[in-house]
């Protein structure tokens, strides 16, 4: 795989595939994150390595049973933020007029719409659990991926062959998915990385605020958990250092497999070094929340 | 002048889907959620503040069309309800106490940020290679992806819990009256220290990049060669002739982040206990106050909106080609 070739990626990808193992085997491994098994607040030790939390459970079993249900969140939204931004970003392209005209402002519109508040407005009104969380980041999330693809896409509709597929009467269908999508797959690559990226991070942020379901072991309740337990009032640094670290870890994993998607969309980056090898990236990045 | 008109129109029809979000989203919600609300506030709630909860909830048995109205009637008026966590305050009076904060914590974060970040970019990018360039992006990137309120759990932690350099919560000290003493002011600047950091190091990296690569591209262009050729200070090239121009692309990404960004700063708040509008969120959420909920989103969406217009102000300000758009466009 030519994707390996890049270093940061090859180190991202490794990252993200030990996060993926934990996530699979883990939970069998580190035992009941729900269960009691000690006194409150207790300091790492011998017997539990990351301490035990607010309510004596084990902080490395709550650690590791969290990366399935983050992970799985995270790369089921990204996957469906990208899908529906392609959808829309190539009907607007391959329509052009005022569907695209129409379209731009509907895009246009959600990018000024602020997340959180909108995100909490509509978990609020549904019932709490991860669907609710997935189903309310894509709706705050996909109007930047759409924006993005679209510019590329209308690019690509203006190119040679597309017009002559037009001309030559192919199907719509088969214009937009043979024609056009191959040569949006860098920028669809880059998308999906930003798209997992924003999930995962928005995702614990919604339930750190206590729109996730509690009772569900997540990274997003964990750290709920620890600010609702006083974590950073009795000095317990290890009710929420270990999450937060596995959290910045898979985001700083994605950030660097990007860098990689750059590199194979655009050789000339990687031979000029760390030259402009953000281009892609910077893009299709943004700050998140 | 068409560009700001273009710009402004867009505004309008943004703050116009907020306003039927608001609207729509209690009637579409699955019907029974409204209902339990109501059902578990019976007893809890004042009578006048079960009937304003009803009314929010759109269970009214009016035709949607003439609620619709009256919800804009009501809301253009300023009337946003009542607030449930904060009874019988009215939800407009709440706001209204977190606006400031937040005015002041994220509006100054954010300015350092994007400031501090453009032009650590714009150096990076004339010194390309130097030690700037190879040492902060890798490092920036890496603190960009840690969540906002994570960083701002480890900032408390070390430098307010552990250390006691600063203040642990709140926006200013208990004991001194608000005022415009001096002591009130240095009060609130201490208090603000550790959230700004919080907002400002989580988004400098996102500015940093943006404006390095738009000035490495710059830096090609023929303007500058001439205007070191003519053999000018190189700072006033850096800062005049190349920054300028670089700080484009990364002023049309700034309105577009500012929500994203705000969504952090929120969250940052709640950590501090500021009392800002994110903490006026974690309220409302802990109380189910959906009245406050919704207010929230449509401030936030009309500070957003407004923080746009103004970016589109400075962005034509700088670019003649916008101001004068009319005239020059195709």
């Amino acid at each position: 795989m030519t994707l390996l070739r890049s270093r940061a990626a090859a180190t991202g990808l490794a990252l993200l595939s030990l996060f993926a193992l934990l996530a699979l085997i883990g939970p069998w491994i580190a035992g009941d994150p729900s269960a009691f098994v000690g006194a409150p607040h207790q300091p790492p030790s011998s017997a539990h390595w990351l301490g035990t939390s607010g309510q004596g459970q084990d902080v490395l079993a709550q650690t590791v049973a969290g990366a399935r249900v983050t992970l799985v969140v995270g790369f089921v939204v990204g996957v469906a933020v990208v899908a529906l931004a392609a959808a829309i970003a190539l009907t607007a392209a391959y329509a052009g007029g005022w569907i695209d005209d129409a379209l731009a402002l509907v895009i246009n519109v959600f990018l000024l719409l602020p997340g959180l508040p909108l995100a909490v407005v509509l978990a609020a009104y549904l019932p709490p659990g991860p669907l609710t969380i997935a189903l309310v980041l894509v709706i705050t999330g996909w109007a930047w991926h759409a924006r993005v693809l679209r510019a590329q896409a209308a690019a690509v509709r203006e190119k040679e062959y597309v017009q002559a597929a037009i001309v030559g009467g192919e199907h719509p269908l088969r214009i937009v998915a043979v024609e056009m999508l191959p040569n949006l797959l860098p920028v669809l690559a880059s998308s999906f990385i930003g798209a997992t990226t924003y999930a995962i991070a928005a995702q614990v942020g919604l339930e750190f605020l206590g729109l996730g379901d509690p009772g569900r072991v997540t990274w997003g309740t964990n750290l709920y958990w620890a600010a609702n337990d006083a974590a950073l009032m009795t000095g317990s640094w290890w009710l929420f250092v270990p999450t937060g670290a596995c959290i910045a870890l898979v985001g700083f994993a994605l950030v660097l497999v990007n860098m990689g998607v750059d590199e194979l969309a655009d050789p000339r980056l990687a031979a000029h070094g760390r030259g402009a090898g953000v281009c892609v990236a910077t893009v299709v990045r943004r700050p998140r929340g | 002048m068409r560009f700001l008109l273009r710009r402004l129109a867009l505004y309008l029809i943004a703050a116009w889907a907020a306003l039927t979000l608001d609207f729509l989203i209690p009637r579409l919600a699955p019907g029974d959620a409204a209902q339990a609300l109501i059902a578990r506030s019976q007893g809890q709630l004042e009578p006048e503040a079960l009937e304003a909860l009803r009314v929010t909830l759109g269970e009214s048995d009016a035709p949607i069309h003439s609620q619709y109205l009256a919800f804009l009637g009501r809301t253009l008026t300023g009337d946003l309800g009542t607030s449930a966590a904060y009874y019988p305050a009215p939800v407009s009076t709440v706001i209204a106490t977190g606006l400031v904060w937040t005015l002041v914590l994220a509006g100054a974060a954010v300015v350092i940020s994007f400031v501090v970040g453009s032009l650590l970019g714009a150096l990076a990018a004339w010194r390309r290679g130097g030690w700037l360039d190879a040492v902060l992006p890798p490092v920036l990137a890496l603190v960009g992806a840690f969540p906002y309120f994570w960083l701002a759990m480890l900032l408390l932690y070390g430098l307010g819990h552990h250390l006691g350099w600063f203040p642990l919560r709140h926006a200013y000290g208990d004991a001194i009256a608000p005022g415009w003493s001096a002591s009130f002011l240095a009060s609130v600047v201490r208090h603000a220290i550790l959230p700004a950091t919080t907002i400002v190091v989580a988004t400098l990296g996102g500015w940093m990049l943006t404006m390095r690569n738009s000035m490495i591209a710059v830096l090609r262009e023929d303007h500058v060669a001439l205007a070191l050729a003519k053999g000018l200070p190189p700072r006033q090239v850096m800062l005049r002739y190349a920054a300028r121009t670089a700080l484009l692309p990364s002023l049309a990404s700034f309105g577009m982040a500012l929500g994203f960004v705000l969504s952090g700063a929120l969250l940052t708040e709640i950590v501090f206990s500021y009392p800002g509008l994110g903490l006026l969120l974690l309220q409302a959420v802990r109380n189910q106050d959906f009245p406050l909920m919704q207010g929230l989103f449509l401030t936030i969406t009309l500070a957003v909106l407004a923080a746009n217009l103004l970016v589109d102000l400075a962005s034509a300000w700088l670019d003649p080609r916008v101001r004068d758009g009319a005239r020059r466009s195709r």
